[in-house]
């Protein structure tokens, strides 16, 4: 050890820096990594609360797999993203590309786009499900005044998950229009300035600079909203519980019924994990397919 | 990199310089321009018309809430319904615990974020590039992954029904705003750290007086960024609170949605009563939530 430091000495900042990063390095340790891993254990575990935990191998995660809810949980977060997410980005990435265009008033209209993303999906989500009303909420009536006959909603089978993914896009758009916004901003002029002498139209200014220019910008966004949709909570259990009939039933509300509604710990805990990885695995393949996006 | 818009001052994300540039440049025509203020409008209406109902909503009496065709403008407009909401369920209360909540985690992780985004970005130590890496690893886990455990440890250590699992985690900071501030802090020139260290100053004072004082825009945007997050948060207190004086807005917001499961206009009272002060603040500093957004989300 004394040979050790001799070869190198440590540089002069190095006590400072531990110092400094004690409490991130305590919080990530404590509170992310070590549970983290402990829900591994956990899930090889059969753990009520308040009794002791034992060793039951892989049971959890074959009673899961042989659990129709957890197949019903898992096509319909998958649905919820495949969903949400064109949606999503086809709606920002328009608002962007309108408030990037030269018009006045554009402070006022991002705002106002921007204004649901500030706010808590749990309240917003209680909002939605009284617009969502089948016989008094405001959509069937103004579908009504037009002569639609709006379905029910969020208590039709059918209709609850869309609803979902329609509030959940209102929520959201705001977000990924201001990072798309900020994207466009960043397109070097020159390119445009280049294509215009070369005549190219807007439409292929579009589909050859501004599309390509935003890749890493697009994928980010990508990333981001992926991750955020498997983990969809707080308005499937304020809006549906995961009804009707489970048709809204998502991972994380079956995480949360396993753990704090049954407590079943083990079960609860290799869901999280399996989720987990699911993640983990739905971000690896976006890298690697990831050709189409272009950095400068 | 010169000609890019630098994302780090977004007052320049909206300058003349910008307007007058990119896929847009002079294509618009005056009727072009028209067309777009008709769409935006429409889907701007379109945007606030939940809050609107809402509004609309809560000052109605129970019995014309189900009248139709329906009114946007209640009649009678019953602001008793606000009363009722606030006292019904200790609402005041919420809003003091969520406030407390937020402000705690935001003063603490803005000090654990900035001092370990300096000492990454500045200082150098063994074993550096793999604490950085370790670190960016923990932004992958999901909440979910820990919850299961944690709540296991927090019922061993006393900590359910407190607000300490609400406050204690986010408040050691995470990966996030130690990333943030340390792309942050690596723009800032080594003249300037060298100078004050050839001054005599050790690497605290140098973070005190050096980094602190430039660290505005990245710092308010990651403050707001962690207020909004803790504020706004909902399984967490869901899942370690019980009693109803410790609740935060968005639960109680859920705990009003299973006492008056048909009442509307006293649910969409509860509702903006948790929502409009929010959005007048939002309205007031947009600006910053939206600098937020585009320097997290940029550099992330």
């Amino acid at each position: 050890m004394a040979s050790l430091l001799q070869r190198r000495r440590l540089p002069r900042d190095t006590w400072w820096a531990y110092l400094f990063l004690s409490p991130v390095l305590l919080g990530a340790f404590v509170f992310v990594l070590a549970p983290a891993i402990a829900t591994l254990f956990i899930s090889f575990t059969e753990w009520q609360m308040g009794s002791a935990p034992s060793w039951i191998g892989v049971e959890n995660y074959r009673k899961e797999f042989n659990e129709p809810l957890f197949w019903r949980a898992l096509r319909n977060t998958a649905y919820y993203t495949v969903g949400i997410i064109p949606l999503n980005m086809a709606v920002s990435l328009l608002l962007a590309l309108a408030l990037n265009a030269p018009i006045r008033y554009r402070v006022f209209y991002r705002t106002v786009f921007f204004m649901p993303v500030v706010t808590s999906v749990v309240a917003v989500a209680l909002v939605w499900s009284w617009l969502y009303n089948p016989d008094f909420g405001v959509i069937n009536l103004l579908l009504a005044r037009i002569g639609i006959q709006g379905p029910g909603w969020l208590t039709s089978q059918q209709w609850a998950m869309p609803s979902v993914i329609i509030m959940s896009v209102w929520h959201g758009m705001g977000y990924n229009m201001v990072i798309f916004l900020a994207g466009l901003q960043g397109i070097p002029v020159h390119l445009y300035e280049a294509a215009k002498i070369d005549g190219a139209n807007w439409w292929s200014e579009f589909r050859h600079i501004t599309l390509p220019m935003l890749s890493p910008t697009t994928f980010f966004i990508l990333i981001i909203s992926i991750i955020g949709s498997f983990q969809v909570f707080g308005q499937i259990y304020m809006m549906t519980r995961g009804g009707p009939a489970n048709a809204t039933h998502v991972l994380v509300l079956r995480i949360f019924n396993l753990a704090f509604r049954f407590f079943h710990m083990g079960q609860a805990a290799a869901l999280a994990w399996v989720l987990f990885v699911i993640i983990m695995a739905v971000t690896l393949i976006q890298f690697r397919y990831s050709r189409w996006v272009h950095y400068e | 990199m010169s000609e890019r818009a630098d994302v780090s001052q977004p007052s320049r994300v909206f300058s003349p310089a910008a307007r007058r540039s990119g896929i847009w440049a002079k294509r618009m025509s005056a009727t072009g321009r028209l067309l777009l203020h008709a769409v935006l409008l429409i889907t701007g209406f379109l945007t606030i018309l939940p809050f609107l109902w809402m509004l609309s909503t809560s000052l109605k009496s129970e019995g014309t809430v189900f009248i139709y065709p329906p009114k946007w403008i209640p009649d009678p407009i019953v602001w008793e319904n606000y009363l009722e909401a606030w006292t019904f369920l200790p609402m005041g209360q919420a809003y003091v615990n969520s406030l407390k909540i937020g402000l705690i985690v935001t003063a603490g992780s803005l000090f654990t974020s900035t001092l370990a985004g300096y000492t990454f970005a500045k200082l150098q130590f063994p074993g550096r590039n793999v604490l950085f890496v370790l670190l960016l690893a923990t932004m992958m886990i999901p909440g979910q992954v820990t919850l299961v455990p944690s709540y296991i440890l927090y019922s061993y250590i006393g900590w359910i029904d407190t607000h300490l699992p609400l406050i204690v985690p986010p408040a050691l900071g995470g990966a996030f705003g130690v990333f943030l501030m340390r792309q942050y802090y690596m723009t800032i020139p080594a003249d300037l750290e060298d100078a004050a260290r050839i001054d005599g100053c050790n690497p605290w004072q140098t973070y005190l007086r050096i980094m602190v004082p430039l660290s505005g825009p990245p710092v308010s945007a990651l403050a707001i960024f962690t207020f909004m997050g803790s504020w706004n948060d909902f399984l967490g207190p869901l899942v370690f609170l019980n009693s109803q004086v410790k609740f935060t807005v968005p639960l109680m917001i859920a705990s009003f949605q299973g006492l008056y499961s048909t009442n509307w206009s006293l649910l969409m009272a509860a509702a903006s009563i948790a929502l409009i002060p929010v959005l007048i603040i939002y309205i007031s500093a947009q600006r910053y939530f939206i600098q937020g957004i585009t320097l997290t989300g940029m550099k992330a």
